[in-house]
Order: C-alpha cells, then sequence, then structure tokens
C-alpha cells in the first residue's frame, strides 16, 4: 500500500466512531501493537525530548524501505506513534519525505501534533524524516 | 458538605471564563496554581485605565499622566497594604516573580564571594533555583539544598546543620507549587537571621490562599506574581526592608530609575524607583491593586475555609481510586493535589481529562528536583481556587475514574 492508501484506510477506520471516547480507546489499543523500538537503541542518546512524554525512535533500511521502532512512556502518545508509523513504515525514503500528516486532523487527533503540547511527536515526526533524508542519500 | 460564607453563583458569575465550555463540556478550571482566572472588577479596570486614563508616568504635567501615576502609586498602596509592608516605597513593581528573585539574586553579586554559602529547598520552582546557580557560578559561592522527607516535608533537622557563620541568603517557597506544602517560614528566617543571613521566600503560590505579614515574619525579601490572585499577567512584586533594597545594587539601568545622569556619573533614584527602570506594566498594576481589591472583598478567611473543604472533599474521593497516591499529603497544605495512579502516564490522564473540559496540570511543574526525588516522570496537579465548587469536585474523580477505566 502506498502512504496515501494507507492514511485513507486509517481515515476510514476512525469514521466509524461516533465520539472521542471511541477514538480514544482505537487509538490507545493501536498504540499495543506498535513495533516497539530494540532495548539496544532505547537509549538517552535516542530519546526525543518532550516536556511531557518521551519518544524514541529507531529507523532501518530492509531493501530499498525504511522500517520504523519507537516507543514512548505516555500510553496515548504511544497511540499517534503506531499511527504515524504504520502510515511511514516500509515505505521509500522519497515518499516518506513526499507525505504529511494532514490526515491526523481528519481524524480529530490534531491537536497531539501541535508543537504546544510538548509529548515530543513534532520532533519524532522530523526524526522520521531526517532518517527518510538520510537513507534517500545512501541509496542514491 | 456544610456551606461557607461564600456567595459561589454571585462569584463565579464576576468570571466570565468560567461560563465557558471545553470540548463541549461546561469548563472545570482545576490549573489554578499556574494562573488564575480573572474577575470582572479586575478586567474593568483595566479597560477603564486604557479608555480613561492610559498615558505614562511619573514626571508628566499633563492631567493623564497624573492621574496614571495616581492609580499606578494607589496600586502599590494597596499592595503595601495587604501585605503589611512598613513602607509603600519597599515594594518593586516587577513582572513577576521570576524577575523579582532576578533582580534580588543579581544584586547579591556585589555582596558575596568565594566561599560563602546559600541554602535553597529541594521543594523550589526552577524559578528561585536557576538564579541562585547564576550567582553562584558568577561569585563562587556555594549552594547547599534543604533535602525533603519522604512525606514532602522539608528536612529541618538537616536546615539547622547547614547553617552557619558563612549562610549569606536562604530561599525557600512559602508554598510549593507541585505538592501545595506550607514551609515553616517563620522558623526558617529566625533560623536564618540567627547566623545573620538573609531570607527570601517565593510566595507565588501562598498568594491566593494566605495573607503574608512581611513585617511580622521579619522577612527580607518576599516575592509573589498578580495572575496567582485574580490579577493580570506580566506584573508582580517584590518586597524587601528598605535597608535591603537600599544596599543593593540596580538590577537594570534606563529612564526613571535615574536621579543625575551624565556621562561621568550617574546616580541612582530613591526607592522604589531605582529598581523600575522604563516604562512600567502601568495597566497591569493597576489590575493588581484591583485584583486585591477583589480578594479582600471576597475575604481571605472565607477563601481558606471553602478551599480547605474542597481540599478535603477531593482528597478523599481520590484516595478512594484503586493505585493512586497523593504526593505531599500533610495536614499543612493549601488546596493543591498532586498525584499519579499506578502504571499510568501523568500526560495520558490529563489528555482525557482535557478531552472532559477539565484543565489540570501535567508535567514536573518546573520542579524537575522534586521529580527526582520521587523517581517520576511528573505528576497530575489539580490546583483549586476559592471559585471552584463541591461539584467540580466530583467531576475530577469521575474524570479520573474514567481514564483510568480507559489507559490500565
Amino acid at each position: 500500500m502506498t502512504i496515501t492508501e494507507k492514511q485513507e484506510e486509517i481515515v476510514a477506520e476512525f469514521a466509524l466512531f461516533d465520539d472521542w471516547m471511541q477514538r480514544y480507546e482505537y487509538m490507545i489499543e493501536l498504540g499495543k501493537s506498535l513495533p516497539l523500538i530494540a532495548p539496544e537503541y532505547k537509549t538517552d542518546d535516542n530519546i526525543i525530548k518532550g516536556c511531557q512524554s518521551k519518544v524514541w525512535a529507531h529507523a532501518e533500511l530492509e531493501g530499498d524501505k525504511i522500517v520504523f521502532t519507537a516507543d514512548s512512556d505516555a500510553i496515548i502518545t504511544k497511540g499517534i506513534i503506531a499511527i504515524l508509523i504504520r502510515v511511514f513504515s516500509h515505505q521509500h525514503p522519497k515518499d516518506i519525505l513526499a507525505a504529511d500528516t494532514n490526515f491526523i486532523d481528519e481524524i480529530g487527533l490534531k491537536e497531539h501534533l501541535s508543537p504546544t503540547r510538548a509529548n515530543g511527536l513534532v520532533s519524532m515526526i522530523k526524526q522520521l524524516k531526517m532518517y527518510a533524508i538520510a537513507y534517500q542519500t545512501q541509496l542514491s | 458538605m456544610s456551606n461557607t460564607s461564600l456567595d459561589l453563583a454571585k462569584i463565579r458569575a464576576d468570571f466570565p471564563i468560567l461560563q465557558r465550555k471545553v470540548n463541549g463540556q461546561p469548563l472545570v478550571y482545576l490549573d489554578n496554581a499556574a494562573t488564575s482566572q480573572t474577575p470582572l472588577p479586575v478586567i474593568e479596570a483595566i479597560s477603564d485605565y486604557y479608555k480613561n486614563t492610559n498615558a505614562n508616568i511619573h514626571r508628566g504635567v499633563h492631567a493623564l499622566s497624573q492621574e496614571a501615576t495616581e492609580q499606578f502609586e494607589e496600586a502599590r498602596k494597596k499592595i503595601q497594604t495587604h501585605f503589611n509592608a512598613k513602607h509603600a516605597h519597599e515594594i518593586i513593581l516587577t513582572s513577576g516573580t521570576t524577575h523579582a528573585i532576578n533582580l534580588v539574586a543579581n544584586g547579591f553579586a556585589a555582596f558575596l564571594k568565594a566561599g560563602d554559602e546559600l541554602i535553597v529547598s529541594e521543594l523550589e520552582h526552577h524559578a528561585n533555583i536557576v538564579p541562585w546557580q547564576m550567582l553562584c557560578e558568577r561569585t563562587g559561592a556555594q549552594l547547599n539544598v534543604i533535602p525533603m522527607t519522604e512525606d514532602g516535608t522539608l528536612d529541618m533537622g538537616v536546615y539547622h546543620s547547614l547553617l552557619n557563620e558563612h549562610t549569606k541568603v536562604v530561599f525557600v517557597n512559602h508554598v510549593s507549587n507541585a505538592l501545595g506544602i506550607i514551609n515553616p517560614i517563620d522558623h526558617i528566617i529566625e533560623k536564618a537571621h540567627a547566623v545573620g543571613a538573609a531570607v527570601l521566600i517565593d510566595g507565588a503560590q501562598a498568594a491566593p490562599h494566605i495573607v503574608p505579614d512581611v513585617q511580622a515574619l521579619d522577612v527580607d525579601f518576599y516575592t509573589m506574581s498578580a495572575h496567582k490572585i485574580c490579577g493580570p499577567t506580566g506584573i508582580g512584586m517584590l518586597y524587601g526592608k528598605a535597608e535591603w533594597l537600599g544596599k543593593l545594587p540596580p538590577y537594570q539601568g534606563g529612564g526613571e530609575m535615574i536621579d543625575q545622569v551624565t556621562f561621568k556619573k550617574t546616580t541612582y533614584a530613591d526607592l522604589p524607583h531605582k529598581f523600575e527602570a522604563g516604562t512600567p506594566n502601568i495597566a497591569g498594576g493597576v489590575g493588581f491593586g484591583a485584583a486585591i481589591d477583589y480578594m479582600r472583598r471576597v475575604g481571605f478567611d472565607a477563601i481558606a475555609a471553602h478551599e480547605h473543604e474542597l481540599l478535603q472533599h477531593a482528597t478523599e474521593k481520590l484516595n478512594q481510586i484503586d493505585g493512586l497516591r497523593i504526593y505531599g499529603d500533610v495536614a499543612k497544605k493549601v488546596a493543591v493535589i498532586s498525584f499519579n495512579v499506578d502504571g499510568i502516564h501523568p500526560y495520558d490522564i490529563g489528555t482525557i481529562l482535557d478531552k472532559m473540559g477539565i484543565a489540570v496540570r501535567t508535567g514536573h511543574h518546573c520542579c524537575q528536583p522534586i521529580m527526582d526525588h520521587y523517581q517520576i516522570p511528573g505528576t497530575v496537579r489539580a490546583s483549586f481556587a476559592f471559585y471552584n465548587t463541591h461539584d467540580e469536585v466530583e467531576r475530577l474523580v469521575a474524570g479520573v475514574e474514567k481514564a483510568v477505566r480507559m489507559l490500565r
């Protein structure tokens, strides 16, 4: 699936819910399926510091696709990461670089990607893109 | 629940923001320790000032300037009366507590040398730690720390052992912002004075709940911010004994703070202007005065009684939630409850509460040493004001219960 297809799939899943509670419960559920970062990469050096919650992210190249793993100490943050990684993982670096995260607005979770939220997610998205730039250079 | 003498319906009608909805729910505002809400009399005082009086103060010959000056100085007198300072010129209007502490810490650079010692507590806000650390870096003085005991109160035995003839300044908060604990400042001040040290008390969190008498306390410096007591942001005060303020060098240079300026030498203005360089926050000062009037009309005794009931109610109910732990649950505290629930990150609880229209603070509350002490990333902090109700306590408790069900 392309990034756009995955985004549409997630938007369709969230469209089934009537209220914020169901959306949050689903997001928390998705957090449990997050491909967790291996312990050796879950180091202080790899922490993406948000004032409120901590985020760890790691990327590896499989063929010409990037595979992301991550974690967070807060379960809601973890849920959002799981959604982002579901979209961006197993994709080509150039597609990751071209993609945006507007679908998060559509599923009613926009506030979590606000820079004022201090949960580390904005920095995490930058980090994912940095990995994509690095691997793109390596591939070309 | 017994009734206190506060007419809550009437009080709440004074706060337009309390009528609004957040995420589709009536707002329950429990982040009062961060900033309190602003009642109409304060909003109107600021608005009236801009509509009718706005001018720069001091030295203006025209009517507006004189009226503005009178209003600003009237506010200073209200602050003086409220805190029972001996002189109005012992009240320096600052941008807030942080500015006030920096002003004092910076001034002490003139008096300190390597080998001198300062004492801080583990309970402090970063604003009462970092300026003094910067001072230590500049002067070579040493910073000693009064540790917390497990219940969150300060270890007075260690405090006594830290005091000696090298101790120059002791700075402690009156009330801890992260935990709400009231520190024994009268004792702290007395012991510090016995070794000749000056004392600065950060009163930012005490001001909404307690009326300190700076003369009875015999405190050298006392600081607070107007927005903690229903006033505007960007204005606060430093109380300093006249003899100390006379000795301290000015913090910022500029207009207003001078007596004579020549390129050879400038002499400084008298107190309080020596520490009020530049055009001050005049409207803020007027709003600060109006906030003190408002709080005093409501009455601090009635405020304390009502808040104590809210605190007891919330503490009792929250303690019934499985796995919930309150930090600093001691007898002498203000209406602040800092807590965590086993296995759940405070950020998650705060996020769910926000979806239900309940505003709390989560995180380290600018007190990382306290969080390190308990080995936690932060807490959820619900802080109450006199305009909060028992119904709102019930909504908080129900909200936390719901969050725990969702997050476990």
